[in-house]
């Protein structure tokens, strides 16, 4: 299990921080649309901006989308083992087990 | 497919954010009944790769760009609840540090691009593996329907926001996700052949496809 998560983390590190070099700058296809039925204009701005666009604010081309996508991937991937501690922590397993056994005794 | 700020009203944006939220919330629940706590960083890495390959867009026909989303890929490596998990993370963090969809959207692209995604992968996937030799066609299919469910619901959100009418909007949207939902069916089976190679058991422990 360590070793694949070492791999996909490092295949998804290459693919945010190389391989988005050569992403299209086009439109996609929401953009598109909203460009071809002139509703884009309704587009607001955003109310704060910390990596706006997949770029680090004060560094220019490629290093800039290379940071944002290594510290995209990195986030990322902290925010679900937070999620994973907070929501599925040790002492909630252990309570579920306990439970789980308890239940078994009951019902055994 | 990322709703920027502005696009919808009040009234359809907190709707799609009760939705959603009540959506994972449910998703968190199921999910904690059954986790291994060991397969935590698979989660982890899964959104990690989901997120990297949304950042690469491809072009599509007519100067107009397309990427993965992912849903039927989080999926058919973790199951329906812990998809939905991966996939509000994916589309959070987006948005809150890459300003890539807007915070008023939030509810509304994570409904659109993750828990419908999963809704309609979940059992789809699941069929194909009952099925046996079904498991790769039925794979590329539900990662097609998730890119056009998704456009068509954007259209709809669109159009109840009175940002655009639904008549011309969604055949449009409907048609360029049409052609982006191939590239996802084909990304979805080939990525998800290499997490097999790689990692063969990778499915063992996955209960839940259906809701």
């Amino acid at each position: 299990m360590k070793r694949f998560v070492i791999l996909m983390f490092a295949v998804s590190l290459v693919t945010a921080g190389f391989v988005s070099w050569f992403a299209s700058s086009h439109p996609d296809g929401l953009e598109r649309v909203a460009e071809d039925l002139g509703f884009i204009g309704k587009a607001g701005e955003s109310v704060f901006s910390i990596f706006p666009d997949y770029t680090v604010p004060g560094l220019k081309g490629f290093l800039s989308t290379s940071l944002a996508g290594i510290i995209g991937v990195c986030a990322t991937f902290g925010f679900v083992m937070l999620l994973g501690k907070v929501f599925f922590g040790k002492k909630k397993a252990e309570g579920r087990r306990q439970k789980a056994e308890g239940n078994q005794k009951k019902y055994g | 497919m990322h709703i920027p700020p502005g696009f919808l009203k009040p009234e359809v944006w907190i709707s799609m954010t009760g939705i959603s939220a009540a959506s994972v919330g449910y998703a968190l629940k199921k999910t904690s009944n059954d986790i291994d706590e060991r397969r935590m960083p698979v989660m982890g890495v899964l959104a990690a790769f989901i997120f990297a390959a949304q950042m690469v867009n491809f072009p599509v026909a007519g100067g107009t760009s397309g990427h993965l989303i992912g849903s039927a890929l989080a999926v058919a490596v973790l199951g329906l609840w812990p998809a939905m998990i991966v996939m509000t993370s994916v589309i959070f963090m987006q948005a809150l540090l890459f300003q890539d969809g807007g915070l008023d959207a939030l509810g509304a692209n994570v409904f659109n691009m993750g828990i419908l995604g999963c809704l309609i992968s979940g059992p789809l996937i699941g069929l194909g593996r009952k099925l046996g030799r079904a498991e790769y066609p039925s794979l590329a299919i539900a990662a097609w329907l998730t890119v056009v469910a998704a456009s068509v619901l954007c259209a709809v959100e669109l159009a109840l926001s009175g940002t655009t009418p639904l008549r011309i909007a969604l055949p449009a949207m409907a048609a360029v996700h049409a052609i982006i939902g191939v590239f996802e069916g084909f990304v979805t089976v080939i990525a998800f052949r290499f997490i097999l190679s790689v990692k063969p058991d990778i499915l063992n422990g996955q209960r839940n496809m259906r809701p």
